[in-house]
């Protein structure tokens, strides 16, 4: 179809456009940018004043919870929930029943997704057969299938000899890691260590438990380099560990969760199991440093780690309750949040959303890799129309995704989707 | 972050569910001690019984075993007439896969007032007071190691009635504080009714250096931790921390910081020993210090009942 | 019971002092008549002071024992549990007993049957006898003084209660019920 967006705010983060303009799509591509666009013939015309006129963004971590974890139409709800919430690009980590270790499994989601004509979806195989730490995935046949990367999801590996050799194998054909960086035995707890856990009488995850994986990786890479990704970096301490390494050149990149990004400990209030995620949320010093490190590039990526947790999985001790919130839907309102509350610049706000998260998938991402996580002539017309004025309030009517949980339900959020557009194709109209 | 009301109160600052000490002002728990004072008499008449409690149901929600304190709460439901059904939930449907909550609907489907709750996992007992209706009143009888707070509150009975006011007062709490619910609701008590000097002592993998921000001094000397105060709390240690690295042998805890005469020496002369029970001797105590005169755990245990017939009688009189 | 008709005097014109003579002759009378000693034991709060006082004006041996409502009163669930500043103390074996209670103010009645119910369950008394200051009649419960000194009548939103001043002069107040 041909769609002409119609003055909008164009602001791309990879040229650092950020201006009024036109944008004309055809055949799923950008074919024209300007103040006016001559020549052609539009068949739907989006009125955008008003609003911005952003890359689609791209979510480095929403679980779709297939197979295996899945209600009636979870994956319908699911991607309906991420174009939504301006999502044109997911990555879906390998936690699913059975773990996403086989080819077979991952042609399955990627015809079923592709079906539905809405975000693109880009998997991580398992790094481990079954995730079990133990025996390397076929790779190579995952890749064919269009694995982007391979992960452990939030199963760390333990014996360090096989996380070695998972370095080495991966590089050999140039495949990135994905890890959260956390050891095994330190982050058997339910909540942040400190003062809080002691008082509320929580098992805690220490910054040690964080640290010390951090040192294991980066010591291993130095030895074997791989590209890595950092998964949900929690802490002050590991934040600058990250810093260093980069400085030394290690080839790693890195995201925050939004719930790091705006929450700590004591937001748990009463046992509220809403906050019961992983990581855990942690300091004050840990979130103030967690933002920083967003705004100056240091953190590559802010990802929703959407995970759509059953009603009932929550209705427990917080100690027993299925740790994870839904947010594919909250993403963009929850980087402009704080981007309003620390004065961060839109265009800086966007890149965590879009530019950064393309680049940390690379050279994965295949022919694609010129054009998405950008608004550029020629590319991918994957975009995210929204209204920066605007404000809702965050219930359970209002989110499309089958999970509810969300520690920010009642909250009045900035910036709602107005259309998003994937492969030229308006998946999502709000008006 | 959103401010959410302590569950514990209704909008007019009256109890209506007791989970914790924590969050608690001094006149609500001086009312509860000071109720407690009356009932301590009950026990003394010949008709051992008053009727306030009468028509109204105590379910007794145990998903941890403890027989002494379900015991006891027994009998102080039963001194105030009410209805008393425990359930053994081992055996019952939870045991297979009925979740909690479920279990709670079901047994207030039974018309149950109130319903004294241990659990293995901190925060239960919030989880059920959220989800009652609003005439049902949650009595919290441990929860993990979050709070045990009528053990705090006999305990803090039983220093008022030995040694009157807590503003002058040392108190030591030992032993295993990292996993012990009585003693962070001990801390908290104290804390709250003005006394200035409390102090956790133990070993360092036992006793958690944060806790200062509750309010407490840690020593991980026992010598430093009981001189001169007026009460020791000794905590029962279990056997399971033995194999989580934490101690060696409950041998050589009790070389360290076992209660013995001789140590006891280091305390003031008219210092209370107090243990929330059962004991270990040989562990936490000697013999001749369980056994000796400046021992009270049986009067602990006298209180104990008194205490709970207040905190059930006083919830039991607050609308949500 | 009473053989003295009873007059009606105004709230406003109560003597508490004056009364508090005309019990004392009363019980007087009383302990001289009685074959067994009587124990004299003071409703809470309000007979308190009068039944101590009455133990030292009539030179009785102990001291006078003290019942408090509180553990039976019936408004539990309305009223919740009410003021526990003064615990029952009973200096003597109930058992066997004749025991007289002592109030200022005898009113409903749902007091007194409280008060009987604490008082057996601690044991079984051989006789329970009721003297009051004042009647303000009202009955709700079949409950009748074998004393009283006056009648008064007031409206159902007034309290008349006993106090003493500070040179420890007894004095009736009358108080409108706060909403």
């Amino acid at each position: 179809m041909k769609i002409l967006i119609k003055s909008g705010r164009v602001i791309d983060p990879a040229s650092g456009l950020d201006a009024n303009q036109d944008i004309a799509i055809a055949a799923g591509r950008i074919v024209a940018m300007g103040d006016t666009i001559n020549d052609f013939t539009p068949e739907k015309t989006i009125d955008a004043s008003g609003t911005v006129v952003a890359p689609g963004l791209i979510d480095l971590c929403t679980r779709l919870r297939e197979p295996g974890f899945e209600h009636e139409s979870m994956l319908e709800s699911e991607m309906a929930a991420a174009v939504a919430g301006g999502v044109t690009s997911l990555v879906c980590p390998p936690d699913t029943d059975p773990v996403l270790d086989e080819p077979g499994l991952v042609d399955m989601l990627k015809f079923r997704t592709k079906k539905l004509r809405q975000a693109r979806v880009f998997p991580l195989g398992a790094l481990t057969r079954g995730l079990k730490g133990e025996v390397l995935t076929e790779m190579a046949e995952l890749t064919e299938s269009g694995c982007v990367g391979f992960g452990q999801a939030d199963v760390p590996i333990v014996n360090t000899q096989v996380l070695q050799r998972t370095f080495q194998y991966a590089a050999s054909f140039g495949y990135s890691v994905w890890l959260r960086p956390q050891d095994y035995w330190l982050g058997q707890g339910v909540a942040a260590s400190g003062p809080l856990a002691t008082r509320m009488g929580l098992s805690g995850v220490p910054v040690a438990a964080e640290v010390i994986a951090l040192e294991t990786i980066f010591e291993l890479l130095r030895g074997t380099p791989a590209r890595v990704h950092l998964c949900r970096i929690s802490s002050a301490k590991g934040l600058e560990l990250v810093r260093k390494a980069k400085v030394e050149g290690l080839p790693i990149t890195c995201d925050v969760s939004v719930h790091n990004l705006h929450l700590i400990d004591v937001d748990m209030g009463y046992y509220d199991a809403r906050l019961r995620l992983q990581p855990p949320v942690r300091q004050q010093i840990d979130r103030d440093a967690l933002r920083a490190g967003l705004a100056d590039g240091t953190i590559d990526a802010l990802v929703s780690d959407h995970n759509p947790v059953e009603a009932d999985a929550k209705n427990l001790p917080f100690a027993q309750a299925e740790p994870g919130a839904t947010a594919v839907e909250l993403l963009l309102s929850l980087a402009l949040k704080w981007g309003q509350a620390d004065g961060v610049p839109d265009i800086t706000v966007l890149r965590a959303l879009t530019r950064g998260p393309a680049s940390v998938l690379g050279q994965s991402l295949g022919s694609l890799q010129d054009s998405i996580g950008r608004i550029v002539v020629g590319g991918v017309a994957d975009i995210c129309i929204y209204n920066p004025h605007d404000e809702w309030v965050v219930s359970d009517d209002r989110l499309r995704s089958q999970g509810k949980h969300t520690p920010f339900t009642g909250y009045a959020l900035p910036g709602t989707v107005c259309q998003t557009i994937a492969g030229g194709f308006i998946a999502f109209d709000g008006q | 972050m959103r401010l959410q009301r302590n569950p514990q109160l209704n909008a007019n600052g009256e109890l209506i569910h007791l989970l914790s000490t924590e969050g608690l002002s001094k006149a609500v728990l001086t009312h509860i001690l000071d109720t407690a004072a009356n009932f301590v008499s009950v026990s003394d008449r010949e008709v051992k019984k008053v009727p306030l409690l009468r028509g109204k149901s105590v379910f007794n929600l145990f998903f941890e075993n403890s027989t002494r304190t379900r015991t006891t709460f027994d009998i102080a439901a039963t001194r105030l007439s009410a209805d008393v059904i425990n359930l053994d939930i081992a055996r019952s449907s939870a045991s297979k896969g009925e979740s909690l909550l479920d279990t709670i609907d079901n047994l207030s489907a039974m018309a149950a007032d109130i319903f004294v709750v241990r659990h293995n996992e901190s925060g239960a007992p919030y989880l059920i007071a959220q989800h009652v209706a609003p005439h049902v009143h949650v009595v919290n009888a441990g929860d993990g190691r979050h709070a045990h707070p009528t053990q705090a509150l006999l305990d803090m009975y039983t220093i008022r009635h030995f040694k009157g006011d807590f503003s002058n007062l040392s108190v030591a709490i030992v032993g295993d504080v990292l996993h012990s619910r009585v003693a962070r609701s001990n801390i908290h008590a104290l804390t709250t009714l003005g006394c200035p000097d409390v102090r956790v002592v133990g070993p360092k993998t036992l006793v958690p250096g944060d806790m200062t921000q509750m309010g407490a001094r840690v020593c991980h000397d026992l010598r430093e931790g009981i001189s001169g105060v007026d009460v020791v709390i000794a905590l029962r240690l279990q056997n399971e921390r033995m194999s989580g690295a934490l101690l060696p042998s409950a041998q050589e805890f009790f070389k360290s910081y076992g209660l013995t005469p001789e140590r006891m020496q280091w305390a003031k002369p008219d210092a209370i020993v107090m243990h929330p029970g059962p004991i270990n001797r040989g562990v936490e105590i000697a013999s001749a210090v369980a056994d000796g005169p400046q021992a009270v755990i049986l009067s602990q245990v006298t209180f104990g009942i008194a205490v709970r017939m207040a905190v059930m009688s006083i919830v039991a009189s607050h609308d949500a | 019971m009473n053989h003295t008709p009873l007059k009606t005097i105004p709230a406003n014109e109560l003597n508490a002092e004056a009364l508090y003579q005309s019990l004392l002759s009363h019980m007087r009378t009383v302990v001289t008549d009685s074959a067994t000693p009587i124990r004299l034991v003071g409703i809470a709060s309000g007979g308190v002071w009068l039944a101590r006082r009455l133990q030292l004006d009539l030179g009785l041996e102990g001291e006078a024992g003290v019942v408090s409502s509180s553990m039976h009163r019936d408004d539990f669930s309305t009223r919740g549990l009410s003021s526990m500043t003064v615990q029952t103390q009973l200096p003597f074996e109930v058992n066997g007993a004749t025991v007289w209670l002592i109030d200022d103010v005898l009113y409903t009645g749902r007091t007194i049957r409280a008060v009987l119910n604490e008082l057996f369950d601690y044991g079984r008394p051989a006789a329970v006898k009721l003297a009051v200051l004042v009647d303000r009649g009202q009955r709700e419960l079949p409950v009748e003084a074998n004393v009283a000194i006056a009648r008064a009548e007031l409206p159902a939103t007034q309290l008349l209660e006993l106090s003493r001043t500070p040179q420890g002069q007894l004095t009736f107040d009358v108080e409108a019920i706060a909403d």
